[in-house]
């Protein structure tokens, strides 16, 4: 049954969504579309006049080769991260779903990273794999490897990737803790019964059963890796060495705020805006379809 | 096909013991029923005999050989499930070929056998179709089914009956029980509901709070009880069961100020043994210079009435009569000796004459 409180007349459900609105037009809606506006426009070098050059901005983008290598570098971040996020989370959460002493402790355990800041864990991935001071780092230099993530770009994006990918672990092993744990266990014993063990059974009962949260974290875990990662990027290496580890709003920031080319800048913001919207809708329709099943 | 035996088995869930020693033997094709009230541990049994619990100690047996510490998938056995536990992603095929293609057989036979099955339970024309299309009575069926094309040593079935309504509920007894016989598996069953019980199984297994009380053919155990928890399980409206004392040589048992003959039998206990007498509603007799009973309730059956009386004090009495001219405030009853059943008081077991 459905459950609904009535509110009368028609000032208290205005006042009691007001803040909401507020917050969501003062820090969404009137950015985006000072972002939309100036996307359309281009400053000249002192800042001190603008004019309207239409889509010249958006022109200039895609046919900028800096702009072109940060997608394919965005594109590449994304897919490593949450391929790794979401391999790893299943993993622990197809080990913390079996009987085991002490159950609770790893799996409180294993939900804690999602609680550190972005920052904070960048900083930790930093000190643990710095050339130098690092415990990683170091040994890895010790046992003749040359590990310098600084002049690496190759290095610096392994380390980003690894940096991000462990944030987002504990947000999808919650979910595909859950998803095993709705699995009802007499299907799991028949299929025992049945003859099927191991990664067989795995692959073809839970597996199967788990999609519907695999999609869901495939889609939240992209929009995650390309929109919400830039602390972490940023705090690692401030997208270098080089542009190496410049992913699109890391972009977005040093063209815009460091490097002050407003026009292009949010001419990115529109772009990356359409992509979330795109990433949003087509969640929305799975799981709009999955309330309908 | 096989038999299987089980060897003192005992669980216990953290420290409750839930099985308290149970030993068993089913001969090779042999239906055997457990039934008995819920949480008295028939699940567990079974599952322990599938390989899905451990035992904490004790032996299964299947086919002579012992499986106790092997998997599930080792033991060759099939279960059908109270909710079925269909994999809902495959269809009706699938369900019923998953443990065919895991054991590597060729896809033309697993098409043959799956074909046989479906055919034997009617599910051709709804083998492409996913559990969730189906109605319950057809689930039961691909579980069935599912359980069927595995040709195993053992059938073990789990209250598969309960999600079914009541009409289709006797339907799928038949089923089941033309079915085993038919292909003659060693199968396993059961069941909290004694109709199921009574019409099922070659034998029955009464368990009690992890005890087996009674192992015997279900006449048997409908005649001739081995306790008073048996007595009053098995049977609707449930025995009545009176306290008395034994006296006369044990010819005789005194309920409250009445002597009751006990006939030609004579019951090994001293005069004076504290028994409980035993008779079905449908054994007590009216009778005009019988025992004089207040009449509670009466429930009208048709062409029957259920007349429940109450002795002031502790004493109830349920009888069965077509006889509506007996029933006032009061009845006067009988109780035929050749119906009497005897046990002792302070075990519940049944006496012997
Ligand atoms: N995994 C378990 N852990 C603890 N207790 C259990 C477990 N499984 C069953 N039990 C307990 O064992 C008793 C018997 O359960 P069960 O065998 O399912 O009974 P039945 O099938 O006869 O209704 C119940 O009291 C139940 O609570
Ligand atoms: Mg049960």
């Amino acid at each position: 049954m459905e459950r609904r409180t009535l509110f009368p007349g028609r000032l208290l459900p205005a006042l009691l969504i007001m803040p909401q609105l507020v917050l969501t037009v003062v820090f969404f809606l009137w950015p985006a579309i000072q972002a939309i506006k100036s996307s359309l426009e281009r400053e000249d070098a002192f800042g001190t006049s603008t004019e309207f050059v239409g889509l010249d901005n958006f022109a200039d983008l895609f046919a900028d080769p800096l702009y072109l290598a940060a997608i394919g570098r965005t594109a590449v971040f994304c897919a490593c991260v949450t391929a790794a996020s979401m391999g790893v989370a299943l993993v622990l959460a197809v080990l913390a779903d079996t009987e085991i002493r002490g159950r609770a402790f790893y799996r409180t355990m294993l939900i804690w990273p999602y609680a550190v800041a972005p920052a904070m864990a960048a900083v930790l991935w930093v000190l643990m794999f710095h050339p130098q001071i690092g415990l990683v780092g170091a040994w890895l230099n010790r046992i003749g490897i040359a590990w310098d993530y600084k002049l690496d770009g190759t290095q610096a994006m392994a380390l980003v990737i690894l940096a991000a990918a462990w944030k987002q672990i504990s947000y999808n092993f919650i979910f595909f803790l859950a998803g095993l744990q709705a699995i009802p266990k007499t299907i799991i014993e028949a299929a025992r019964i049945d003859g099927a063990r191991g990664f067989r059974r795995f692959r073809t009962i839970l597996l199967p059963l788990l999609m519907p949260t695999v999609y869901f974290l495939l889609v939240v875990d992209l929009v995650y890796a390309a929109f919400d990662t830039f602390a972490t990027v940023y705090a690692v290496n401030g997208g270098g060495p080089g542009q190496s580890t410049q992913t699109l709003v890391l972009k977005v920031y040093l063209d815009g705020v460091v490097n002050a080319n407003v026009g292009s800048s949010s001419a990115q913001s529109v772009v990356l805006m359409a992509g979330v919207i795109v990433l949003c809708a087509l969640q929305f329709r799975f799981l709009g379809r999955k309330a309908a099943t | 096909m096989a038999g299987l035996r089980l060897d003192g088995l005992r669980k216990s869930f953290g420290s409750t013991e839930i099985l308290k020693g149970v030993d068993l033997a089913l001969a090779d094709g042999e239906m055997l029923v457990i039934v008995g009230a819920s949480g008295c541990g028939k699940s567990t049994l079974l599952r322990i005999v599938a390989g899905l619990e451990t035992p904490t100690s004790g032996r299964v047996l299947i086919d002579g050989r012992d499986v106790t510490d092997l998997d599930p998938s080792a033991r060759d056995v099939a279960m059908v499930f109270q909710n079925y536990a269909l994999y809902p992603h495959m269809s009706v095929f699938e369900n019923m070929a998953y443990g065919l293609k895991i054991r590597g057989l060729p896809r033309s036979e697993i098409r043959a056998k799956v074909d046989a099955a479906s055919a034997l339970l009617g599910l051709e024309a709804l083998l492409e179709r996913k559990p969730r299309q189906l109605s319950g009575g057809q689930r039961q069926r691909v579980a069935m089914g599912r359980a069927i094309v595995r040709d195993p040593k053992l059938f073990l079935f789990d209250e598969p009956l309960s999600n079914l309504d009541a009409k289709l509920r006797v339907q799928m007894r038949g089923e089941i029980r033309r079915l085993q016989r038919r292909l003659k598996v060693t199968s396993l069953y059961v069941t909290h509901d004694q109709v199921e019980a009574m019409t099922l199984g070659d034998r029955l297994l009464v368990m009690h709070q992890g005890v087996p009380v009674q192992l015997a053919t279900p006449t048997e155990v409908f005649e001739r009880p081995a306790d008073t928890y048996v007595a009053g399980f098995i049977g609707s409206p449930a025995m009545n069961l009176l306290p008395g004392i034994l006296g006369r040589n044990g010819t005789m048992v005194r309920v409250a100020d009445t002597d009751i003959d006990l006939g030609l039998r004579r019951f090994d206990r001293p005069d004076g043994h504290p028994v409980i007498l035993g008779i079905r509603p449908e054994h007590v007799r009216p009778d005009a210079s019988g025992m004089t009973w207040p009449v509670e309730v009466v429930e009208h059956l048709g062409s029957e009435m259920l007349v429940h009386a109450g002795r002031p004090g502790d004493a109830s009495l349920t009888l069965k009569t077509a006889n509506g001219a007996a029933v006032s405030d009061t009845i006067q009853v009988a109780f035929p000796a050749a119906h009497l059943h005897i046990f002792d008081q302070a075990t519940g077991l049944r006496i012997k004459a």
